[in-house]
């Protein structure tokens, strides 16, 4: 049996979780804790403490796992363990939230040091009244017209299943590139 | 869709770099703790201001800028209160008294004034109207907005925020390659300028402040500049310190095609769920 792994990560309460629920076929094995910041406690009730763990099945002799990050910093030195090995990695970037973009980009450039392996960013919560257009976070996260901006919405298996399937399509370019 | 946040996470300079790079048309709208200002863009370019409660009709610009006197600014707001800018700036061209060139510099210099007032505003909240257009019966202006950012960087000094925005010296630079944007127009100080003079894919940020002779703040405040302005972009040397490590990649020990292979079944199968 082979097993490949692809790690969801991004600041706190951008929806890794919801994410790796809306395709993982195990309940996802979620290590959450109620959260003890005040401020934190706002934005929401718990919070990913060390991973989140999906799985989806490919065949007999392949599965895919899906790793969630935490998303607090005080959590971040799990960052490093989980991306040894991965294929390529999701950073997840709450659109509502523009206090959260300069995060979502220090954490972008943590896991591309990690590992030079291919990426994608999906801006979740696209369906939100007061989500950032996808263009106006392409330029607030400074990210290049080479890297690919996905819209998502977490809960939303077929925006999710989209966000899958183009970081595997980067994976397949990166591996023709090479070859040529 | 919104564009909306607080002046903590996004400071007026990063503001203003959006706005250029994405050419919007529309109003930002920033209330402060004790005032609220809009700013009108078109196509990316500066276009109308107004703050508070600050009269900023063409009268009272004009004469802000000595083009008019106490006395004719007193005439013109009784006699002529009835007539919009539009109105009066053609008055006052056709009867020869000013050029329309004067016109535009004097509204041009007040709305660039104003954008300088923002800079210090650090407490307050922004959105981003697209449909808010200046009022029909004022006149506009078209400023490019590369000078105005690379002022606002100027002022950053906060030692944190630059680290932030430029964790790594070790990383180069390059020029963006962006039709209508040309250094030539830029107002850039002697520093900045030897700064550009060196910027080129081979020279890491840190090599640069070496020959510049500049410290870290000084080269890391120029180079946030030029960043926010859009006149250069960061690019990751191929010698630059990557955090090596074994990786267990799956497909280590399997050729291209299996690797492939690999992945077209998990293309397949993330397809069908």
């Amino acid at each position: 049996m082979q097993t490949v792994k692809m790690v969801v990560t991004g600041p706190f309460s951008a929806g890794k979780t919801q994410f790796i629920r809306s395709v993982s076929e195990i309940d996802v094995v979620a290590t959450e804790r109620k959260i003890t910041s005040a401020s934190e406690r706002t934005v929401k009730q718990a919070t990913t403490v060390a991973m989140d763990f999906g799985r989806i099945t490919v065949d007999e002799d392949l599965v895919l796992y899906l790793f969630g990050t935490p998303g607090q910093k005080r959590f971040d030195f799990m960052w490093e363990i989980l991306s040894e090995g991965m294929l390529g990695f999701i950073v997840m970037i709450d659109s509502t939230r523009p206090e959260t973009f300069r995060e979502g980009r220090s954490i972008l450039e943590t896991f591309r040091a990690y590992a030079p392996t291919p990426y994608v960013v999906a801006a979740n919560k696209q369906d939100a009244p007061d989500a950032w257009d996808i263009e106006d976070m392409r330029n607030a996260l400074r990210l290049s017209p080479q890297v690919k901006l996905l819209p998502c919405v977490a809960t939303q298996k077929t925006t999710v299943k989209n966000v899958l399937l183009e970081l595997l399509y980067s994976i397949l370019a990166g591996l023709d590139s090479t070859e040529k | 869709m919104a564009l909306r946040g607080n002046l903590r996470d996004f400071t007026v300079t990063q503001l203003l770099n959006l706005i250029n790079l994405a050419h919007k048309t529309g109003t930002l709208v920033i209330e402060g703790p004790n005032e609220t200002a809009k700013i009108a863009f078109r196509e990316g370019k500066l276009s109308y201001t107004q703050i508070g409660q600050e009269d900023n009709h063409l009268a009272t610009i004009l004469h802000r800028s000595n083009r008019l006197t106490a006395g004719q600014l007193r005439a013109i707001q009784l006699r002529a209160s009835h007539l919009s800018d539009k109105e009066l700036g053609l008055l006052l061209i056709n009867s020869g008294y000013i050029a329309q060139n004067d016109i535009l510099n004097a509204l041009q210099a007040y709305c660039s004034d104003v954008v300088r007032r923002l800079f210090t505003w650090v407490e307050g909240i922004f959105r981003f109207e697209n449909e808010m257009l200046p009022p029909d019966d004022r006149i506009t202006v078209r400023l490019d907005l590369e000078n105005l950012i690379i002022e606002g960087a100027r002022q950053l000094r906060e030692w944190e925020q630059l680290q932030d925005e430029i964790p790594s010296l070790d990383m180069a630079l390059k020029f963006i390659e962006r039709p209508g944007t040309s250094m030539q127009k830029m107002n850039l100080s002697v520093e900045e300028w030897r700064v550009v003079s060196y910027i080129n894919p081979r020279n890491t940020i840190q090599q640069i402040a070496t020959a510049t002779k500049m410290s870290d703040l000084e080269i890391r405040r120029i180079v946030y500049g030029l960043l926010q302005a859009g006149l250069v972009e960061v690019i990751r040397q191929d010698n630059a310190p990557v955090i090596e490590r074994p990786r267990p990649q799956p497909a280590n020990n399997q050729n291209r095609e299996e690797q492939k292979s690999l992945v077209n079944r998990l293309i397949t199968r993330i397809r069908s769920i």
